[in-house]
């Protein structure tokens, strides 16, 4: 080779320059990526090492009237593991089933809860006691995947007692998920599943708040919370004020106690605000939070007494003579009748009407009454005739006109509709063209085809104990949205009024008077078409009325189930009528009826 | 040659040091993980092996250039023969566990033949090419170095060790440029390589070979030299993709696999890719000495090997990126003298060989941080953990120690520091 120093010279300033050109190169290549590319790769890095793990927010606090708790929250505990792949998980899962009680049911559902959202934390047990968190804190090294986190968890002080307005909440569900209206909700979130809770979904829920976990390569947990990046802090919901009075409440359902099934309703005839809203039996939703226990629910769905079935809000009953007063209104709006007037037949315990016998409640008739007589007796036979009179689409037509068809509009999810034919049609449709006027004696006096929800009947009556227009009943404070109802004059009001304390006063509920207060309400005892056990009609004791009658301060709605006489109901009533204005009953409450 | 004082480089020997520390440290670091592992304790092997290896340099410079010289062929053999029993016997270890590349007794890992051919194979061939009265002319006149050069690569290719296969190739290019080759013959060497590589793309191809036709008539070899070239291109450059796509899937797979058997090992590219965020993520100053999360939470493989210098990257950040360039800049330019400077043919051809194999070591291995270059598994000099190839590498650098002390000008010239 030529190894003369020239040469050399040469070739080493050559490969000088390679070499030089080479580093300058990759040099340049690292400032591109640590300097230009700086930003993207940190996010990279963090995205890479950084596990998010919501923060619940506390949903907002509900109060009553007087700002005592109906909901609350306590602190609970979540335990989830963050995880990269389904099989981790379920390794995870099975070791851990060593270590606390995890049974193959809700590993399948922390898998479902993993595949629907993978990059939030699989949530294992919603809602752990401190005794198995205390034993999971002891194996922690063991288990670098696994997050414990401190929880806000719903709490309703009251237990059963709220059930029936205040609802509860749960984790959100598949079909929820698919809903447009959950988008920006995430697998594995609470959400309000019923009564106040889902009504108020949007206000209570708060917002979720982040905090970071860093995991290494295996998605093991080497810092916890608070470690890599600081906590986004959740938003508290805002408190929900209701017009809710909770001492009310838990009276009325001391009241229905564990014997009585039915609901009541307690309305402020003025503001639509609902005082107290009770279904009885009512399940206690505390045991609801962090997954229904399937034996609790099971208990629930068998129980004969229907705890699930809110007897307030869906419950629809014939409303029996209670529905008088509508028949009544439709008549004085008519001008069909007013309220001193007689019918032609005379009441002797019932009516012949065609081919068929009507019986009047009392089989020893009450002679020859005036309509405001007929109220305070609830004599059939009179309103009989008065259905007559009407004629059964004025009475239907009246009804409508009434809100007998159409939800009381409480803002509450579970309401439902009653029952009530829109027009004649719907005879028509069910009986084809030939059906007999003798309908109309049953619509008259409330059975038929006309069932009514507890709160329905209470917000008639709220419209009667005013000035014949209905406020919108609610729950949560709001502004009253009055619509009106009863068409009448203030006078005729007046009379209807009167009529009402008649029943209470020497009528059907006269057992009910409260001393002191003047209490104006309808007895109803309606035909349930169950048959006891001797073959007897079982019969729904109701009462609908309002006190004082000169200027109602609350309007309530009693519902006994197969309850018999409503003088049952409406003694229920006047108690609780008397405990909301401090007033004693002139009888004790009894529940032998 | 008795000398009683040998004349030091140390300039060499300062920057070497100055490399193995900064190495070493950063071993340690590697070892620093949120979750410990194995690693945590390596970097004691390390520095045990640095030690050693300090020691075999020092012996090395008590050997003279001509024992080096009339020790080439029997070293050259005893590698081969190592190479061959490897093919038998050969186990693998940490990130090329499927490889033969570990000679071991009993279970008892001794170490990696091919560091050590790395050293010989340059002796071997530094000595045929110094016989050169002049630099080869055609393609016939390498049989000799090609045979010399292809016979451990063909062996070390069995391993599979596709790495330690581009060292060779480098250094025995940059010695043939060395030796006097001129450009237009490297080139035409290198052709075949060149149009495999730019097979992927018909029209860069077709450049290449009008670029390479050209090249032929102006540098007018031996006629059945300049079909032979153009064949090869042809074969090279057109049929292996087509045969290429001929084949299945798996069968594309399992040649890639001999190649590079890390290829399969994960989902493909994700060590490029973490090796990349913890450089970026560095930024200019870095995460700081041992904090870097990308290595503490694992996301990092190979951390103490194949991807250390990511480990710089991210918690030294650019700065100590560039105090890496520059220490082996500083190395390089310092060889290159040293091979200029040699007082014979042999023994520059020795230091620049082991410059060039160096030098192909960093180029890869960084490259392949920033996913510039293949992942090939091949180590960073001075850094990678790594006992065999810590040892190499000072055997090297008491080498050229020699060499230096023995060049021109060595007593009373600029060496003489």
């Amino acid at each position: 080779m030529s190894f003369h120093p020239n040469d050399m010279r040469r070739r080493g300033i050559a490969a000088n320059v390679i070499v030089t050109g080479v580093l300058v190169f990759l040099g340049a290549g690292f400032f591109r990526t640590q300097v230009l590319q700086h930003d993207k790769y940190t996010l990279q890095s963090e995205t890479n090492r950084l596990r998010e793990l919501p923060l619940p927010a506390p949903r907002g606090i509900i109060y009553d009237r007087n700002g005592k708790v109906i909901a609350d929250n306590v602190i609970g505990y979540t335990v989830s593991v963050l995880a990269q792949r389904e099989d981790t998980l379920r390794a995870v899962l099975q070791r851990l089933s060593g270590t606390i009680n995890i049974s193959p049911t809700q590993i399948e559902q922390a898998v479902r809860r993993y595949r629907r959202a993978p990059t939030r934390p699989a949530v294992i047990l919603p809602d752990a006691s401190f005794d198995v968190v205390s034993v999971l804190e002891e194996h922690r090294s063991q288990f670098p995947q696994l997050n414990i986190q401190s929880s806000p968890r719903r709490f309703y002080p009251d237990g059963p007692i709220v059930a029936p307005f205040v609802g509860y909440t749960g984790e959100i569900s598949e079909n929820e998920l698919a809903q447009p209206s959950f988008a920006d909700y995430k697998a594995g979130q609470q959400v309000g599943k019923q009564g106040l809770e889902k009504a108020y979904e949007s206000v209570l829920r708060g917002k979720e708040g982040s905090q970071f976990a860093e995991v290494d390569a295996r998605g093991r947990i080497v810092r916890g919370q608070g470690g890599a990046r600081p906590d986004l802090l959740p938003v508290p919901a805002p408190p929900l004020y209701t017009n809710i009075d909770l001492d009310l409440q838990r009276y009325v359902a001391g009241i229905f106690g564990d014997s009585l099934i039915g609901g009541a309703v307690a309305i402020e005839p003025k503001t639509g605000a609902v005082l107290a809203l009770y279904s009885a039996p009512s399940p206690d939703f505390n045991r609801f939070i962090g997954g229904v226990p399937i034996a609790y629910y099971d208990s629930l769905r068998t129980d004969p007494r229907k705890p699930l079935y809110n007897k307030a809000l869906q419950g629809q009953y014939p409303p029996g003579s209670t529905w008088k007063l509508a028949t009544t209104v439709v008549g004085l709006e008519t001008g069909a009748v007013t309220m001193n007037d007689h019918m032609p037949i005379t009441c002797t315990g019932g009516m012949q009407y065609g081919n068929r016998y009507f019986r009047c409640w009392d089989k020893r008739g009450h002679g020859s009454l005036s309509l405001q007589g007929a109220i305070a007796k609830s004599c059939d036979v009179y309103f009989y005739q008065l259905g007559l009179k009407l004629g059964l689409a004025r009475l239907i037509a009246g009804g409508v006109g009434l809100g007998m068809d159409a939800k009381a509009g409480i803002d509450l999810p579970e309401e439902k509709r009653p029952r009530f034919p829109e027009s004649l049609d719907y005879f028509n449709r069910k009986y084809g063209r030939n059906w007999s006027q003798s309908i109309v004696l049953s619509m008259a006096i409330g059975q038929g085809d006309n069932s009514q929800t507890i709160l329905n009947m209470a917000r008639f009556y709220s419209a009667l104990a005013t000035d014949g227009s209905a406020a919108k009943p609610e729950i949560v404070r709001g502004k009253p949205e009055r619509t009106p109802m009863v068409k009448l004059t203030a006078d005729q009001m007046a009379q209807v009024r009167a009529a009402l304390v008649g029943v209470v006063e020497g009528g059907t509920a006269s057992r009910s008077a409260i001393k002191g207060v003047q209490l104006a309400g309808k007895t109803g005892t309606a035909q349930s078409g169950t048959l006891d056990a001797f073959g007897k009609e079982l019969n729904h004791a109701w009462f609908v009325g309002f006190a004082p009658a000169d200027d109602p301060k609350i309007v309530v709605a009693v519902m006994i189930e197969f309850g018999g006489h409503g003088t049952r109901a409406a003694a229920i009533a006047s108690a609780i009528i008397a405990n909301y204005l401090k007033v004693t009953p002139v009888v004790d409450l009894t529940t032998d009826g | 040659m008795a000398t009683k004082r040998l004349p030091v480089d140390w300039p060499l020997v300062i920057i070497a040091l100055l490399l193995s520390m900064y190495g070493i440290s950063i071993v340690y670091s590697a070892g620093q993980t949120d979750i410990p592992t194995a690693v945590g304790r390596l970097w004691k092997t390390q520095l045990v092996w640095f030690c050693l290896a300090v020691a075999a340099c020092y012996a090395v410079t008590r050997c003279t250039v001509r024992l080096l010289d009339w020790l080439t062929w029997p070293a050259y053999w005893v590698s081969i023969a190592m190479l061959i029993l490897l093919i038998f016997i050969g186990k693998g270890a940490g990130t090329a566990a499927s490889t033969k590349s570990w000679l071991a007794i009993g279970g008892f890992r001794i170490g990696q033949p091919s560091e050590l051919a790395k050293i010989t194979v340059v002796l071997a061939l530094a000595k045929v090419l110094s016989t050169f009265k002049e630099p080869p002319k055609s393609l016939l006149e390498l049989w000799k170095p090609g045979l010399v050069v292809g016979v451990p690569w063909v062996l070390i290719m069995l391993q599979p060790d596709l790495g330690t296969g581009i060292v060779f190739v480098g250094f025995a290019f940059a010695m043939l440029f060395w030796s006097g080759v001129s450009w237009p013959l490297l080139v035409l060497v290198a052709s075949p390589v060149v149009s495999l590589i730019l097979a992927f793309n018909v029209q860069v191809w077709g450049a290449w070979f009008l670029l390479l036709i050209a090249l032929v008539l102006w540098y007018k070899p031996y006629l059945y030299e300049g079909i032979f070239l153009a064949c090869t291109n042809v074969l090279f450059g057109v049929l292996a993709p087509i045969i290429w796509d001929k084949l299945a899937p798996y069968q594309q797979k399992r040649l890639l696999v001999f190649l590079n058997p890390d290829i399969d090992r994960r989902a493909a590219g994700y060590h490029v890719l973490q090796s990349q965020i913890a450089i970026g993520s560095g930024g200019l100053f870095g995460k700081g000495y041992t904090q870097g999360p990308q290595k503490r939470l694992a996301f990092l493989p190979a951390q103490h090997t194949d991807f250390i210098f990511a480990v710089v990257g991210e918690e030294l950040g650019f700065i100590g990126v560039l105090l890496a360039f520059t220490l082996f800049l500083l190395l390089f330019l310092r060889v290159t003298k040293i091979a200029e400077r040699a007082n014979d043919s042999y023994s520059s051809l020795v230091a620049f060989g082991l410059l060039a194999s160096w030098f192909v070591h960093v180029l890869v291995n960084v490259g392949m941080t920033l996913n510039l270059m293949p992942i090939t598994g091949i180590p960073l000099p001075f850094f990678s953990y790594g006992g065999s190839f810590m040892l190499a590498s000072w055997l090297a650098v008491g080498i050229l120690i020699r060499i230096a002390a023995e060049g021109r000008g060595g007593r009373t010239g600029p060496f003489a520091i």
